[in-house]
């Protein structure tokens, strides 16, 4: 009885996914935020929006690149798609035995990454999107300056070769999405307009109204430190990078 | 009037020594090439190595051009016994991979960081005449590489370290290491030469606390370390990984700080060093007993090791050395010379101090939970952690103390004889002759400041070690020997 009421859920829940081509979103109210690098006068306003639950799968993108052939690996042009792109996969149409296919899909460029949600009638969140909806933990929607919410984080930075584990593996946050913090980084379809220079030291004197490095720097408390490594990374980047440890997520805007 | 005499000679000496400076530095002055018009003939790569090893010496070489390629790799090390630590590495080691270059070198530096790795990183290295040391040139994210290009200027020994954000960060994971630039001709000859980097290390547990330990930021900022060490772990230069020696060579030490914040007092006990570039640059002061490593500084030393022996290393911010780890040996071998150490002359001594933390008033932090009924296998492997915090300074690695000083455990006929007696030693502390495997020791040994449970475990750790007779203490064998006193 038991079993025949698993597979039931079981048969349902693939039935679900599959059958739907569209990822599950879920609704996101928007609100005010000040962000990492801004000052009370700098306060951000995100709209209402849809994101994501999970991240881009590796079954998602396969069957994404068996529709879109010229996003196959051996096609991608290379201004779009560096030489690391799906670097993992055995061939155009094959993930790798060792990978998962429930894993978030990684080793992909922004620009795919912004045609992929684009095909779905989405887009990729901006980085205050990204940066809004992932300041929930568990049970609050800006959960920054808890301890544990930030050690979690801070914790994930040191585990290695979290980029094969399966999507849902990491809390549900307060708006129901999963996998924000402590599976992969995510790309934004802004990454890059934080400015932040190789030399991170030198933006503590750069007299720049979107970023204030100093801020950040003479932080003592974690949330900030925590934080600035999101931004150091997506400051390393260029949009036709291929990361083992950045995968994607899409949203929607809300009509009306 | 003799000493008048004798004023105006000296003014008359003053004089003449002054010209001969004066004479000396314009003659000089005509030999100096300026660096950055040194001409480089062919290309090589450069010898990477990691610590304690240096490369070889440039000797005569002429100026090159330089290929350093350097990979970034996040990786699980251990930083003491059964203490896991999350390293951020130039090369694979902390400190990272020791680079040797010659002044009016043109370095072509290529720095990678592994498609695993999830953080992006950079460089500056203090070599380097140029923005951020070339860390503005050398920012790069997983999976990718940056080259850039420097010459090297000025000769002297030079920290490099990461400086991506939060840097303090970056290098308190052990993201630091040592580049040389040798002056023209290199450094005079010597017969030994190690690679020593000291850092302070910030783990959310306490000293000693097993298991993985992230890193502390709060303790950072606080500059509340943990872990004071030598070449990244506790023991990295100790045992079986000491540097060695034999008698009657000289010995160079390149010696960094990574910090990221503590200044260091470096210290070899029982020696005294001939010569120190003092912060790694081209003033040498001469016999000097203890010198100062600033944080994000280097220095090199060098001393003839006259006598065989054991020579610790020590950061002389002394408890650094023996509770945080910043303790290293060096080995010398070698035959004995009476006429410069006699050796032992034993005396009695007033109750001294020992290795581990003594006890203090008011101690209210609560003792970690004991587990009860462990098997003999846990308690092997947590008395070897206590052993090697408590015991190892005097008695060694395997038992073998040492010889006039500190009596053996391996194979001790003193040690099984009576297992009680063994029990109140650790317990009340030992003084007087005793005679161990015929020997005999008039030494000390403090009483120890450890829980019935480890005392039970250490004890049967030394006991089921190097050929005893495999008695299994337990805690209540040990209470018993307390209560009855």
């Amino acid at each position: 009885m038991k079993t025949v009421f698993r597979l039931t859920i079981f048969l349902s829940l693939f039935f679900g996914t599959t059958a739907n081509c569209q990822s599950k979103m879920v609704s996101i109210k928007g609100g005010k935020y000040i962000p990492l690098y801004g000052r009370e006068s700098l306060q951000v306003k995100i709209s209402d929006f849809y994101m994501d639950v999970y991240p881009v799968t590796n079954d998602d993108f396969l069957q994404f690149v068996i529709k879109n052939p010229k996003w196959r690996k051996s096609m991608a042009k290379k201004i779009f798609a560096d030489k690391n792109y799906l670097v993992s996969w055995k061939s155009d149409t094959a993930l790798n035995s060792t990978q998962s296919l429930k894993a978030p899909v990684t080793n992909v460029s922004w620009f795919v990454a912004k045609e992929y949600c684009e095909c779905q009638g989405k887009r990729l969140p901006t980085v205050d999107e990204w940066e809004y909806v992932a300041m929930a933990n568990e049970n609050t929607p800006d959960a920054r300056k808890l301890k544990n919410y930030n050690e979690f984080i801070l914790g994930w930075y040191e585990k290695p070769k979290t980029f094969n584990n399966e999507i849902g593996s990491t809390f549900k946050n307060y708006w129901g999405v999963y996998d924000l913090h402590g599976l992969v980084w995510e790309w934004t379809s802004d990454f890059n307009s934080v400015l932040i220079t190789g030399e991170s030291r030198s933006d503590v004197d750069k007299d720049n109204n979107l970023f204030c490095g100093s801020a950040a720097l003479n932080a003592t408390d974690l949330m900030n430190y925590a934080a600035f490594m999101r931004y150091a990374f997506r400051g390393s980047i260029n949009a036709n990078y291929n990361i083992r440890n950045l995968g994607f997520r899409c949203v929607k805007d809300k009509k009306g | 009037m003799k000493n008048l005499k004798k004023i105006i000679g000296q003014i008359g000496l003053m004089g003449i020594t002054m010209l001969l400076f004066g004479s000396c530095n314009s003659t000089e002055k005509e030999k100096i090439i300026d660096p950055a018009n040194i001409q480089v003939h062919g290309t090589m790569d450069a010898e990477l190595t990691s610590p304690p090893m240096v490369p070889a010496p440039i000797g005569d070489r002429s100026a090159k051009k330089l290929i350093v390629k350097l990979e970034i790799l996040e990786m699980e090390g251990e930083i003491s016994n059964g203490v896991k630590y999350n390293y951020w590495t130039f090369g694979g080691s902390v400190p990272g991979s020791f680079i040797r270059t010659r002044v009016g070198d043109e370095v072509e530096f290529t720095l990678s960081n592994h498609p695993e790795n999830k953080l992006p990183h950079n460089i500056d290295l203090h070599a380097v005449t140029g923005p951020g040391g070339g860390a503005t040139s050398s920012f790069v994210a997983p999976g990718h590489e940056k080259t850039f290009s420097f010459k090297t200027l000025n000769p002297g020994l030079y920290v490099y370290h990461c400086a991506t954000a939060p840097v303090g960060m970056h290098i308190a994971n052990g993201m630091y290491g040592l580049i040389l630039v040798e002056p023209e001709g290199g450094l005079p000859k010597v017969d030994k030469e190690y690679y020593i980097m000291q850092g302070d290390f910030y783990t959310k547990g306490e000293n000693g606390d097993p298991g993985l330990q992230p890193f502390d930021m709060k303790k950072a900022v606080e500059e509340d370390a943990d872990y004071v060490v030598f070449n990244g772990k506790v023991g990295a230069l100790t045992g079986d990984n000491a540097i060695t020696a034999n008698v009657g060579e000289t010995v160079r030490l390149y010696i960094g700080n990574g910090g990221p914040n503590l200044t260091s007092s470096f210290h070899v006990i029982g020696e005294i060093f001939d010569n120190v570039h003092i912060e790694g640059g081209s003033l040498i002061n001469k016999n000097v007993q203890t010198t100062l490593i600033p944080a994000g500084g280097a220095v090199i030393v060098d001393f003839k090791v006259e006598v065989p022996g054991t020579f610790i290393l020590v950061d002389h911010a002394i408890f650094r050395a023996f509770n945080k780890g910043a303790l290293g040996m060096l080995k010398v071998s070698g035959e004995e010379n009476k006429q410069l150490y006699s050796g032992v002359k034993q005396e009695g001594i007033y109750h001294p101090e020992g290795g581990t933390i003594q006890t203090m008033p008011n101690n209210t932090t609560a003792k970690p939970e004991v587990k009860l009924n462990k098997t003999l296998a846990e308690k092997m492997e947590s008395g070897k952690q206590i052993y090697m915090k408590t015991c190892f300074a005097c008695h060694q690695a395997t038992g073998e103390g040492i010889a006039n000083a500190f009596p053996p455990l391996a194979k001790s006929d003193y040690l099984n004889a009576d297992v009680k007696r063994a029990i109140g030693i650790v317990l009340n502390g030992k003084t007087g002759e005793i005679t161990v495997n015929g020997k005999n020791y008039n030494s000390i040994m403090t009483r120890q400041t450890l829980t019935d449970d480890e005392i039970a475990d250490v004890l049967s750790y030394v006991y089921n070690s190097w050929g005893n007779n495999k008695t299994n203490v337990t805690p209540a064998m040990v209470t018993e020997v307390r209560n009855s006193k």
